[in-house]
């Protein structure tokens, strides 16, 4: 609003006395209709933010809650398992789904050529067994272990592994995921997942089609629900 | 300038009086001798035309609809308009038939990881006229996503998108990502084989965005893996929060295609100036 009385060239009082508003209290520098116009829009704002803010944090708490328990599953006993071939078993990653929460995956004896360089940095005695997830590290699809060729093979996109999980060919950006693995008296346990890069250095879980090495990995940072 | 009558049938037309008829309520009778007699009243006929005219009257008076409507239905469009400029419409009319089955559909359907799929196959099985309403849905939403690319498409070709009608095509970009986001989110609803497989790749496609992917294919899943509130977080965002902001924008991009009018396809010459000058 352009000042109604431009008397003077000079610049525009604060105060609203001095700007020639009717009915100005002494001292006063915002008009009672402004502070009003202020007031409501304040108040709208707080009410707003009121329900949308907890909803919004209601709907993106997944994000920042790690719910998975720290579980060990039989698998079988000892005996059951070999260093040289790989043996299906069926495990279960989300309870109360299902069948959609059960995965299959690889399971055979850890040999010494097995040991991930993790293993000394980390002072952890190697794992005694080799449990491969069945996550296709290209984009999620199931892959199966063939033993003719001892590759594994993804059907969606044609991602092939070799026996150790490492991208032997097709889109794939490291090697198949595992799981941690132990003996408990005389029976093979499955715990968590974890994800390698190509050197099988052992990496918080990672979504497929995340890259674990060269630059590439800082583009993919570890999140609080893996 | 004088805008045309609104296109109300003739019997809701209510006869203006003749000239010396007084105190008579409604039309004058057509049926010969009834007009000039005295004591007989209007016909049930004529009652009801004149009940249903004061209805749309009461209606018109108090929301101003016939202006508006007479000024967004009877609005100028240029020469040479034709069946293209039809795709627009036909995208929503299959959004509102989306909408329809969507409805009917979640009365049946049961958005739980152990149910989904049971109680979608009940839909196909069992309930009367399930497989149609589920085959429309499936198949409507097909429809839709090509109808929105040809009319995207006829937007691009004829240079609809130019000033002053720039923002109009990004609300229609909008829409485009927010019909296709439909098309993920419903996919999961079925919970087959096919719907689980293509839902994990399609969020893994998520998740291979640098830095905030992986957090993306969290918040669809609902954690690291699919769980038991994916299914219902899908279903939530497929029937309410999408279907929404679609209707919403859709409401936008007509009020803007009525403000800014449309444009003459490409091939159209403008009319000769000397023409003009004549005019003048």
């Amino acid at each position: 609003m352009a000042d109604p009385t431009p008397k003077n060239s000079q610049r525009k009082s604060r105060y609203t006395e001095g700007r020639g508003v009717a009915g100005a209290f002494e001292g006063e520098t915002v008009t009672r209709r402004r502070l009003m116009e202020g007031g409501a829009m304040a108040v709208g704002g707080i009410a707003t933010a009121a329900f949308a803010l907890p909803a919004l944090g209601f709907a993106l708490g997944p994000i920042f809650e790690d719910t998975s328990r720290e579980t060990w599953q039989d698998v079988g006993p000892e005996g059951d398992f070999n260093d040289k071939t790989y043996l299906p078993r069926v495990i279960n990653i989300t309870p109360d789904i299902g069948e959609a929460g059960k995965t299959t995956i690889y399971v055979r004896k850890a040999t010494k050529s097995d040991a991930s360089p993790s293993d000394k940095e980390q002072k952890i005695k190697p794992l005694p067994y080799v449990a491969i997830s069945t996550r296709c590290a290209h984009l999620g699809c199931p892959v199966r272990y063939i033993q003719a060729s001892q590759k594994f093979v993804c059907p969606c996109h044609g991602g092939i592994y070799d026996a150790s999980g490492k991208v032997a060919g097709g889109p794939p950006v490291r090697p198949l995921d595992r799981f941690y693995t132990r003996v408990e008296r005389g029976r093979v346990q499955i715990g968590d997942r974890f994800s390698v890069n190509s050197e099988l250095r052992r990496f918080h879980p990672r979504d497929p089609s995340n890259h674990l090495d060269g630059l590439w990995k800082y583009l993919y940072p570890s999140r609080p629900t893996a | 300038m004088k805008l045309p009558s609104p296109p109300v049938p003739k019997f809701l037309k209510p006869t203006p009086r003749r000239p010396g008829d007084n105190g008579r309520n409604g039309a004058p009778s057509r049926d010969g001798g009834n007009g000039g007699g005295g004591g007989s009243g209007p016909t049930v006929k004529d009652q009801a035309a004149e009940g249903a005219a004061s209805v749309v009257g009461w209606l018109d008076e108090r929301t101003g609809a016939s202006p508006f409507l007479r000024g967004m239905l009877y609005r100028k469009v240029p020469k040479g308009t034709n069946w293209f400029y039809t795709l627009g419409s036909a995208t929503m009319f299959a959004f509102l038939s989306q909408a329809v089955t969507g409805v009917m559909l979640a009365m049946y359907y049961e958005p739980d990881s152990s149910r989904a799929y049971e109680s979608a196959s009940r839909i196909t099985n069992e309930v009367f006229l399930g497989e149609f309403v589920r085959g429309m849905h499936k198949w409507g939403a097909t429809v839709m996503i090509i109808l929105i690319f040809l009319h995207m498409g006829r937007t691009f070709f004829f240079g609809a998108y130019k000033y002053p009608r720039e923002l109009n095509w990004v609300i229609g970009v909008v829409l485009v990502v927010l019909t296709l986001v439909m098309g993920l989110t419903g996919y999961l609803l079925p919970f087959d084989q096919r719907s689980f497989w293509a839902t994990v790749v399609a969020v893994n496609i998520n998740a291979s965005g640098p830095i905030m992917g992986p957090y993306l294919a969290d918040f669809l899943r609902a954690g690291a893996e699919f769980g038991p509130t994916t299914i219902p977080r899908f279903y939530a965002l497929h029937m309410l929060a999408v279907p929404g902001l679609i209707a919403a924008l859709i409401g936008a991009h007509l009020y803007l295609v009525v403000k800014l009018g449309t444009t003459a396809p490409p091939w159209m010459k403008a009319e000769k100036k000397d023409l003009l000058r004549e005019e003048v």
